[in-house]
């Protein structure tokens, strides 16, 4: 490739067109928040429902495309196709779940969903970033539209309070990140992912302080975004005081990036250090675990149980990082999607509890909803069901994809401390259950605002959660080739 | 094979779940009729297995009605379900039961008549996969499946405690399960090592050649599993708490054949695929399992609630079918799997006999009741008969299994039958006194004066459970003579099995010892082999 051409033809902007729609949106969701309109008015959600769609679709019809862009900064290849239609997917479902929620709620619709519509494009830059720069770009873009998203609600206390707790600790993580791309760049000369595989192979400075310490920088940075533990602590505060349709977006979308980019990351520029890193990420995972289900135990509030979950599901993620190879990523990938469809499902219902500004968030709240709401109660208990991996659900295929392939490299003890946490986390995903069918409330039955849209989306994820659960076949085999694809 | 065209064992899975699911969207005007329909769904299924009965193959292929297409390529997973003398009976047991289970809750569930019927059929669908299941993914998939709604059952329609009974019974079970599924993962994983594809085919995988000290930690955690389903003595804690909240037809469905899940896993999984360590640990077994039968026996002696003594006399009879299992012989397994069926039926109808002074009393304390027999003389008569066949008296279902099991348990394992022999006296001991307080006596209760008898529906219930009693009882032969081709070739596939790993073991061993370092080509030898 000449690193001097600049020309691009009509292919090229098609390729892009994920970027172009997003981008576009983005601007011009801004504009229409300046004109007049009636406060229930659906115009914003729809804009960025097409430029979504157009967005998929571009994505769509790159399936099997490998081409890199921009002196290979950016690449479009499967795995960045398949990011790429997760995260467009990801965010029509929060759009939907968001429609009558960001309306009963009196939120500003123009503004969320342009900050919507940039974050899934800085996702989508995480995952096909081909240079430290880009992809430092991609997980500035993500975050800062989160930081603002997740203190979208300006009047509430413990909103201001997410996001100043996400902002602060979110900037110190980038500062770790951008530090660590700064010792790698400066210990391999450059900050293109293939260069940097291709010096490490061929360089006898592989294992030079400088570049291991570069690399936890980095990963300690990315760590930050999928929340493992120890660097978790902003989770359940930002989950907590978000919107809660924002909290589904980044519960799943920061994640699923975050994974990507250190997936990318590990596998093209580091290939021969994450080896080295087994023993650390291993003990990382069950301490991931571990903490996360065990702390939700203790949580009434339904979000910050989500909250905690989420972590714990990081650590189970981290198996497949852990496992490595094809197997090991493929599941990983696959864990990510199954993960979204259930936890933006359990989110989203969440985002349906109770009238008007009025959001009812505890799980006692939950009581005797089982009957009196039937079609909420079961979509809720099948992602939780889903969540706590119990078949014929997609969560208990996504977990045995992970633990096949961490067992399959021999991490015995890793896969029987994921199995017993799942036993743990089996009973506070039992409790909105027990709640829900086995108990009566205390005060007045709990109210909640079913909306159109949001029904659309939820009865979606419940489909996909048994779907996914019974023919797993084709999103396994779309995991892999997208892995293949990339990492031989 | 299929019948008529028909892939018999794949709609006899998908009949009660589908079933259920029309039950569940009845308008809510039909909450009368919703259990109508509940029974003819489950009227359906038992005719739909009783082909299985008839046109079943003793002496044909080891397993028949055989379906498999590919479900998840990438895994090896298959849809493998196959039917031997062992799963038919327990397959018609379930059929049966759940039928029974069905009419007998016509009166006792008055609230959310709907989802009850819609859990108890697909808990129906999921129990039967499991028994049919021969891949070891499609029978994981089930046998998790089916707590759900075991679970709901339980926690919904249950008595006072019952939140608590329903999530120790989930988290009991999912315990074991989940270890199971590392060690499904081990044996996945040694397969593909020995003969590079990977499958969940059981019957495939029966053919790993597994180390012997790695058989001994797979079994351990196969074991594990089973062994809390089962419940084997120290794991039966969930049990008494579950049945005693459970509704009626949970108790059933529970007692008759979510039970026995655990002893067809042990015939089905543990032993055959790791036949060396089932023989090194059958005297753990043995004697957990003996334990287990007298430690039942005497707490059910002391139980003041009907419910709770049924419950600790299942920890005592599943220990005879333990027991019987792990002899390693044809009396000791035919005895096993006929007790498992004695239980089904006996137990099934003791608890139905307990829901129905319940829904008359609201009560279950023994010493609220006394001297029935003047005021319900017909419940008394089937209380009677059913009692009789639970201790095991001669011309009942119950003698033919305690005795077969002794018999082939004295002939391998003399001190666990001898001991395991007082059980018998101790359930005659606790079941009769039990009789006599309720039933026997004078009226001390002027509340019991006036207890109607059973009604039409309920002799409908308790009928076809008396026919088996006494069939099963005097004609246990059309059972027996269908599982003994069976047994017999599972008992020699698990001694030659075993005396070929032993073999593989003892040239590994030598070949380590001798040739140092090993050189690759033996490995792969050993592997043909």
């Amino acid at each position: 490739m000449n690193p001097n051409d600049f020309s691009y033809g009509p292919s090229d902007f098609l390729a892009m067109l994920p970027v172009w729609a997003l981008t576009a949106a983005g601007c011009l969701l801004m504009l229409i928040n300046m004109t007049p309109r009636k406060p229930g008015s659906s115009v914003s959600a729809v804009v960025s429902l097409v430029a979504l769609a157009v967005a998929g679709w571009g994505a769509w019809t790159q399936r099997g495309v490998v081409r890199s862009y921009f002196r290979d900064m950016y690449v479009v290849d499967p795995f960045s196709t398949f990011f790429a239609l997760l995260f467009v997917g990801i965010a029509i479902v929060s759009v939907l779940l968001s429609w009558d929620y960001l309306k009963r709620t009196a939120l500003n619709q123009g503004e969320f969903y342009a900050l919507l519509c940039l974050s899934t494009l800085g996702m989508i830059f995480m995952a096909a970033a081909n240079d430290l720069m880009m992809i430092f770009l991609g997980l500035e873009l993500m975050s800062i539209a989160l930081y603002v998203m997740a203190g979208f609600r300006k009047n509430r206390f413990e909103s201001n309070e997410a996001a100043l707790k996400y902002f602060l600790l979110g900037a110190f993580a980038t500062g770790f990140l951008l530090y660590g791309m700064a010792l790698v760049y400066g210990t391999t000369g450059t900050t293109n992912l293939t260069a940097i595989g291709n010096y490490l192979l061929a360089s006898p400075v592989l294992k030079t302080p400088l570049l291991a310490i570069g690399a936890l920088l980095l990963f300690v940075g990315f760590a930050f975004k999928v929340s493992l533990v120890p660097f978790h602590m902003w989770t359940p505060d930002a989950y907590e005081g978000a919107p809660t349709t924002a909290t589904a977006f980044m519960s799943a979308g920061a994640k699923a990036a975050g994974f990507a980019g250190l997936l990318r990351v590990a596998m093209a520029a580091l290939p021969g250090v994450t080896p080295d890193w087994q023993e650390l990420l291993t003990w990382l995972a069950i301490l991931t675990m571990t903490v996360g289900n065990v702390t939700a135990i203790l949580q009434s509030n339904l979000k910050r149980m989500l909250a905690y979950s989420s972590i714990a599901h990081a650590g189970y993620v981290l198996l497949g990082v852990v496992a490595g190879g094809a197997a090991g990523s493929s599941a990983v990938l696959y864990y990510l999607a199954v993960y979204s469809v259930m936890n933006l499902g359990a989110f989203g219902i969440v985002s349906l509890l109770g009238r008007g500004t009025d959001e009812r968030v505890r799980v006692q709240e939950l009581a005797g909803i089982g009957f009196t709401r039937p079609w909420i109660a079961v979509a809720f208990a099948v992602f939780m069901l889903g969540l706590a991996g119990i078949p014929p659900t997609a969560g208990f295929l996504g977990k045995f994809y992970l633990f096949r392939a961490a067992l399959s490299e021999g991490h015995v003890m890793l896969v029987i401390a994921a199995v017993l946490n799942s036993v743990i986390a089996v009973y506070y995903y039992l409790r909105p259950i027990v709640v829900m069918y086995m108990t009566q409330p205390d005060a007045e039955i709990l109210e909640v605002s079913p909306a159109l849209p949001a029904t659309i989306a939820l009865a979606a994820l419940v489909i996909a959660t048994f779907w996914l659960g019974v023919l797993p076949a084709p999103l396994a085999t779309a995991s892999l080739e997208s892995v293949l694809a990339v990492f031989p | 094979m299929n019948i008529l065209g028909v892939p018999i064992l794949t709609a006899l899975i998908a009949l009660p779940i589908v079933g259920g699911l029309v039950v569940a969207l009845l308008p809510k005007s039909a909450e009368g009729q919703a259990r109508h329909v509940a029974f003819l769904v489950a009227l359906a299924e038992f005719a739909l297995s009783l082909p299985l009965w008839f046109r079943y193959q003793p002496a044909g292929a080891p397993f028949q009605f055989v379906e498999k297409v590919p479900w998840i390529e990438g895994l090896g997973a298959s849809w493998h379900l196959g039917l031997d003398g062992v799963s038919m009976v327990l397959v018609l047991l379930t059929t049966a039961l759940t039928a029974i289970s069905v009419l007998g809750s016509y009166s006792a569930i008055q609230t959310r008549v709907r989802p009850y019927y819609m859990m108890l059929l697909l808990l129906e669908g999921a129990m039967i996969g499991t028994f049919l299941a021969l891949d070891v993914l499609v029978f994981y998939v089930f046998w998790e499946a089916m707590l759900v709604p075991m679970y709901l059952l339980i926690g919904v329609w249950g008595g006072q405690d019952r939140i608590r009974a329903a999530v120790k019974f989930f988290l009991y079970t999912m315990v074991g399960s989940v270890l199971m599924l590392v060690a499904i993962l081990w044996l996945y994983f040694l397969y593909h090592a020995q003969n590079g594809v990977y499958t969940t085919d059981l019957l495939e995988l029966y053919r790993t050649n597994v180390p012997l000290g790695a058989q001994t930690w797979m079994f351990a955690a196969f074991a594990l599993a089973f062994a809390i389903k089962v419940p084997m003595w120290p794991f039966h804690t969930w049990l008494p708490l579950a049945h005693v909240e459970a509704p009626t037809a949970g108790s059933v469905i529970l007692a008759a054949v979510l039970l026995k899940m655990g002893c067809y896993g042990f015939l089905r999984f543990a032993m055959p695929l790791f036949p060396n360590a089932s023989l090194a640990l059958a005297p753990v077994i043995c004697f957990l399992a003996v334990v287990g039968i007298i430690y039942g026996a005497l707490v059910a002696m002391v139980q003041p609630d009907l419910k709770k003594l049924v419950a600790y006399s299942s920890v005592s009879h599943l220990g005879f079918c333990m027991l019987g299992m792990f002899a390693f012989n044809h009396p000791g397994w035919a005895g096993s799997i006929l007790q498992m069926l004695n239980h089904g039926v006996s137990t099934g109808a003791l608890f139905l006999l307990v829901g129905v002074v319940y829904e008359r009393r609201h009560t279950r304390l023994i010493s609220e009741f006394g001297g029935l027999w003047k005021v319900i003389p017909v419940f008394s008569v089937v209380f009677l008969v059913v009692m009789l066949s639970s201790i095991a008296l001669p011309g009942t279902n119950g003698f033919v299994g305690e005795f077969l099991v002794l018999l082939g348990a004295f002939r391998t394992q003399q001190v666990w039958a001898v001991l395991a022999a007082t059980g018998v006296i101790l359930s005659a001991a606790y079941m009769l006194w039990m009789f006599q307080r309720v039933v026997f006596g004078p009226v001390t209760n002027s509340e019991n004066a006036t207890l109607k008898d059973l009604t039409r529906r309920e002799v409908l219930v308790f009928a076809p459970l008396l026919v088996l009693i006494f069939w099963m009882g005097l004609f246990p032969n059309p059972i027996l003579s269908r599982l003994a081709p069976t047994i017999d070739r599972q008992l020699a596939q698990i001694e030659t099995r075993r005396m070929h790993l032993r073999e593989v073991e003892a040239r590994t061993r030598m070949s380590q010892a001798g040739v140092e370092p090993c050189c690759p080509e033996h490995g792969a030898a050993m592997v043909k082999k």
